[in-house]
């Protein structure tokens, strides 16, 4: 029974806390800029009223380019199954789950820079080249952070590996922890196309990453990238955090009420990142993500030691 | 030996990855610094209290923290420099090869023949990752000024290496060996500054082309 009721809030939180998310970064940004800022509930009203639009699609685009924003969201929805949520396991897990985990995001970034690139859009192009180079670049920070991690738990299942990090780890590892945790940071405002990597607010084609190659998308395909995006952000904050703050409460509401207590205070920890840093300059990231690359091997070093 | 000291190398070997992947001067010294302040600090963590220790102690803070760095940073306002700007190999690349360096630093350090209270520390591969780096930066970096930091980092890994023999050795030679490190900086300043008011650069890549006329 306690099982079944876990599963229901884990779909439920998969489903309607992603957007509240945006809603506290966007307010805490504007409290540091002494803003009133847009009301917490906001990203909600934006996808609905996206969802009721109807959509325009350019004559020179293919199947591809409708099947983008769908599939990332499915492939996104879909890794959501595999991860825990602070004290609970997630609802699919088995051996090697981690690595689909990882490639579920690797299947959805592909269908968004394919459909940029049926556009045709010279500036899409860039965005959609811009995203590949970046993700590859992040990519072995993430799997060196998850061979740690599978290291330090003995499983390779995201669901053991995520909720046996505990206080007793922290202490006993504490720099390796500290380095993987910093190197997990970076990779989690990079992939989700924050500052310091990409300006999710600016409209300057030249500038932006992500953004650049969803110009073309209108009405609901749009409002499916967006709450995609929300989702990704929620899912690689939920590993983030289960490493960060392996709290454990002893109840299951209390573990509930807990993890999305964290959550929260990472969106405001990403607002305070968002307020005080600028967006890097574009040949800066590489070395940032190397950096990062750099930190979670380097943790990987002293586990395996 | 405990736990608190490998994590304080842990932060040493971090900070080798600062110098390697910085391009600001003024950065790199005070990353050096406070290598320097944490080696200065680990003997007495290792070591059970002595007036010895005490005296090495405070003479590695006074020497690494403040002295050298404000010697350097003398150098480099003097020779009117912010950064490295075109170092023979990229940062990403010395970045990248610093981290495998020091992995095989630790590969390296499995395999020495080291006394076996010594086998399961971290001082001795972090001794190795701080030597190679300090080679790097050595190697790789244009400017005088970067080539003294990786002096330093140099030091500091024959430093750490000296840790594990603290004890055994008198007064006299680490006396001497700081001393011997405070005038090698104090030349090189007085050189680099020579360096740039000649030349108006301190590149030494440029005195290779220094020959005797034929």
């Amino acid at each position: 029974m306690a099982a079944i009721v876990d599963m229901v809030v884990h779909l439920l939180l998969v489903i309607l806390m992603p957007p509240l998310l945006l809603g506290v970064i966007g307010k805490t940004k504007a409290l540091f800029a002494g803003r009133v800022g847009a009301p917490f509930l906001q990203p909600y009203h934006d996808i609905i009223r996206l969802f009721r639009k109807g959509s325009v699609f350019s004559r020179t685009t293919t199947w591809l380019f409708r099947a983008g924003p769908v599939v990332t969201l499915a492939a996104t929805a879909t890794a959501a199954l595999l991860i825990p949520f602070g004290n609970h396991e997630a609802p699919v897990s088995f051996a090697g789950d981690a690595i689909l985990f990882a490639y579920l995001f690797g299947l959805g970034r592909f269908f968004t820079t394919v459909a940029a690139l049926d556009t045709g859009s010279s500036f899409e192009g860039m965005g959609a080249a811009r995203e590949v180079t970046f993700s590859c670049l992040a990519e072995p920070a993430l799997f060196f952070a998850l061979v740690t991690l599978a290291r330090v738990s003995d499983s390779l299942s995201l669901s053991t590996m995520l909720t046996r990090v505990s206080a007793d780890i922290w202490i006993g590892e504490g720099a390796s922890m500290l380095l993987l945790l910093s190197g997990l940071f970076i990779v989690l405002l990079s992939e989700n196309c924050r500052i310091p990597f990409d300006d999710p607010n600016t409209h300057l084609e030249l500038t932006m990453i992500h953004e650049v190659m969803v110009l073309d998308h209108s009405g609901p395909a749009f409002g499916c990238i967006l709450y995609g995006a929300a989702m990704k952000l929620f899912l690689l904050g939920a590993f983030f955090m289960n490493v960060a703050l392996p709290f454990k409460s002893g109840s299951a509401a209390g573990d509930w009420a807990f993890f999305i207590f964290s959550m929260i205070a990472l969106a405001v920890a990403v607002g305070v990142v968002e307020s005080v840093m600028a967006r890097l300059r574009l040949v800066r990231i590489p070395q940032l993500l190397v950096a990062a690359t750099v930190l979670t091997a380097f943790s990987m070093l002293l586990i395996l030691r | 030996m405990n736990s608190l000291a490998d994590q304080l190398l842990v932060l040493v070997m971090l900070i080798n990855f600062v110098v390697l992947g910085s391009s600001r001067l003024a950065f790199c010294i005070q990353a050096v610094a406070a290598q320097g302040v944490i080696l200065g600090l680990l003997p007495g963590i290792i070591h059970p209290f002595s007036w010895h220790l005490a005296g090495i102690t405070a003479c590695i803070l006074l020497a690494k923290g403040l002295i050298i760095p404000w010697l350097i940073n003398d150098a480099t306002r003097k020779a009117q420099i912010k950064r490295e700007v075109e170092p023979f190999v990229g940062y990403v690349t010395t970045l990248l090869l610093g981290a495998v360096f020091t992995a095989m630093a630790f590969v390296f350090a499995e395999r020495l023949p080291l006394a076996p209270a010594h086998k399961d520390l971290l001082v001795v591969p972090a001794s190795i990752a701080t030597l190679l780096t300090g080679f790097l930066v050595l190697t790789t970096r244009r400017k005088a000024i970067s080539q003294v930091i990786g002096y330093l980092v140099l030091e500091n890994g024959i430093f750490i290496f000296g840790l594990l023999l603290t004890e055994a050795m008198p007064v006299m030679v680490e006396a001497g060996v700081l001393l011997d490190l405070l005038v090698g900086i104090f030349v090189m300043g007085i050189v680099i500054n020579q360096i740039s008011h000649e030349f108006s650069t301190i590149d030494t890549s440029l005195l290779s082309a220094l020959k005797e006329e034929s």
